[in-house]
């Protein structure tokens, strides 16, 4: 696409040039204006005209972008190659149950039923008519931590299911109101369109609180593998409880139970309890830059990377470049916004000697990004893969070469 | 009679923990309406009792929404070998998709300390009717919805046997399905972490 534009321009190029010498010489003269003008353009001297506007953008051939599929039911986000705090819509996470479903809205439908005055169906249409929200919010999938490459895992495998958006709905607590809850009711059965019907149970408090039935991602409609045409955005819950493809509303008075809430999504614990409904994403940190697989130079480098929290703001993130033994608060970028990823930076001089470099975040809670070590003893080995945020880090050799810690 | 008193004492807990789950939820600034918003704005269409009958296929763990019909784990193994087996092997020991048996039957607190075993149907799941109604929304992976109910009856019987939860001779139907109780059941407690240090 690109070199037939470029074509295009080069051709019109040319035939602008000759236009214009046949046009305004005269006699012998022509042919030596027009040869002289024709041996320039072989010059690098030349500034050649590049292709015109098109319909859509396109990434520069040398900066190309891709998500890291694996085991069949994932992509992650190449965090490694990300800045700022936006995730490009077509770089967002998938984690999909059942694949992608072609959902027409011409067709489909949004039931909400349960214990509610009145039964509603809503269209695409019907709900856009709504008052509209817009907000900035991660979605992290709670299982995102799979460092299967060992040292040499790069940010993608430790934290490529996180995304971040600018997502654009209703509010829930306003559809919940056109049909009118009855007393009593609790909690909120969500379910999706895709081939299994996924579905969870959600609090009615949460679901009134900040819970967003949305229909765009970064100004347009949500792509297909976020769930289009519309989903459930849960600010700062789990992934999994962000059902997408969303057919169905339940308004109930206990939740259903479903196995996605209970043999999936919940901890075994040391104590001897499974731990269930464990929603809120805790807080989480991960130095981006530098980062496997990149070499760095001595002298100035910057420490990049993102935190985020599921239960608020990120008050501070902490780096160590000696391996833990010293901490110092990292710049923080703002505005830094409540369940958002916030990017985070620190100057840095690196003076050749092998060392590692460590994050942990601080959110507004008090909560602090444990160690493997604590995660480890609160909840042992086998209690994965959910929830599991510990402090990572990346040894720097001396040949500049970095690899993945997982020690923390 | 015993096994469906204790269900139905686990039921009466459940609804406990979700009552007081609600109130557990951090209190922030939650979104109301503008002043000048109307309480209704008249959108959406009645959904009419066809309507939801036509979608709400969900099952509740005190049998809610279960249909009439039922199966024997004899008819059960024909269905698991013909639509379930390929995936999840030949005794539910996992193969492509995860094990739905086998695993030992240990508490919590050893599959914590020990990553090599698996979380199957008779050591991780709580509720029986969760079976039946995750076979009949979600199974075949390939072709979800393509068994009848008492299909899904059958494969739900038929995992339970493999599970020691059924005999080889018995048969499940809703009433029977809701009232077994699932060796896990006792070990699930809800999160109560707010903030600060808890992991």
């Amino acid at each position: 696409m690109s070199r037939s534009h470029s074509n295009d321009a080069l051709l019109l190029h040319r035939r602008q040039l000759l236009g214009a010498a046949v046009g305004a010489a005269v006699g012998s003269a022509s042919a030596a204006i027009a040869g002289v003008s024709l041996a320039a353009e072989d010059s690098a001297a030349v500034r050649r005209l590049g292709p015109g506007p098109s319909p859509l953008g396109e990434r520069s051939p040398f900066a190309e972008q891709a998500r890291v599929p694996a085991m069949g039911i994932v992509s992650f986000t190449p965090h490694e190659n990300l800045e700022g705090t936006i995730t490009p819509s077509d770089l967002h996470f998938e984690r999909h149950h059942g694949g992608i479903p072609a959902l027409d809205p011409q067709s489909h439908e949004l039931l909400l039923h349960g214990m509610v005055e009145r039964p509603l169906k809503f269209s695409l249409t019907d709900i856009k008519r709504f008052p509209s929200v817009t907000r900035s919010c991660f979605i992290e999938c709670s299982g995102n931590y799979f460092p299967f490459a060992g040292e040499e895992s790069p940010p993608h495998l430790i934290c490529g299911l996180t995304s971040q958006s600018e997502w654009t709905g209703v509010a829930l607590s306003t559809l919940l109101r056109e049909a009118g809850v009855k007393p009593g009711a609790s909690w909120i059965i969500a379910e999706g369109g895709d081939a299994p019907l996924l579905n969870r149970s959600i609090p009615l408090a949460k679901a009134l609180d900040d819970v967003l039935l949305v229909y765009a991602q970064n100004g347009e409609a949500i792509r297909p593998a976020q769930g289009y045409p519309m989903r459930l955005l849960v600010p700062g819950w789990e992934g999994n409880t962000n059902v997408k493809w969303l057919r169905r509303l339940e308004i109930t008075d206990a939740p259903v139970m479903s196995r996605q809430e209970t043999s999936k999504y919940t901890e075994p614990m040391r104590d001897g309890t499974i731990r269930q409904f464990s929603f809120e994403v805790d807080a989480r940190s991960i130095i981006t830059a530098p980062s496997y697989p990149a070499t760095i130079a001595k002298g100035w480098q910057e420490i990049r990377g993102i935190a985020w929290s599921g239960r608020g703001k990120i008050q501070g993130v902490e780096v160590s470049t000696d391996g833990g033994k010293t901490w110092q608060p990292a710049r923080m970028q703002g505005p830094v916004l409540s369940k958002s990823h916030t990017r985070f930076t620190l100057p840095w001089f690196w003076d050749g000697e092998a060392t590692e470099l460590q994050s942990r975040a601080i959110d507004e809670t008090g909560y602090v990004q444990p160690t493997l070590r604590d995660i480890m003893k609160e909840r042992g080995p086998g209690s994965g893969p959910y929830h599991f945020n510990p402090i990572t880090g990346w040894l720097v050799r001396r040949d500049g070469e970095l690899r993945f810690s997982p020690t923390g | 009679m015993m096994k469906s008193a204790l269900r139905q004492r686990d039921v009466g807990r459940l609804r406990q923990i979700a009552r007081l789950l609600p109130a557990l939820a951090l209190i922030t600034v939650a979104l109301q309406p503008h002043a000048e918003d109307p309480t209704r704005f008249n959108l959406g269409t009645p959904a009419s009792t066809e309507d939801i009958a036509a979608q709400d296929i969900d099952v509740s763990p005190d049998g809610h929404g279960l249909p009439g019909g039922g199966a024997t784990v004899a008819q059960g193994k024909i269905i698991y070998d013909q639509a379930c087996a390929s995936c999840h092997g030949s005794e539910g020991q996992g193969a492509s998709a995860a094990a739905l048996a086998g695993g030992n039957r240990v508490p919590p607190d050893e599959l914590a300390a020990d990553r090599t075993i698996v979380h199957d149907v008779g050591n991780y799941w709580p509720y029986a009717t969760t079976l039946f109604d995750y076979i009949r929304r979600a199974m075949p992976f390939d072709s979800a919805g393509s068994l009848s109910d008492d299909e899904v009856y059958a494969s739900t019987a038929y995992v339970l046997y493999l599970n020691g939860l059924l005999d080889a001779d018995s048969s499940l139907d809703a009433t029977s399905l809701s009232a077994i109780a699932m060796p896990a059941a006792r070990y699930y407690r809800e999160d109560r972490r707010v903030s600060g240090g808890d992991l």
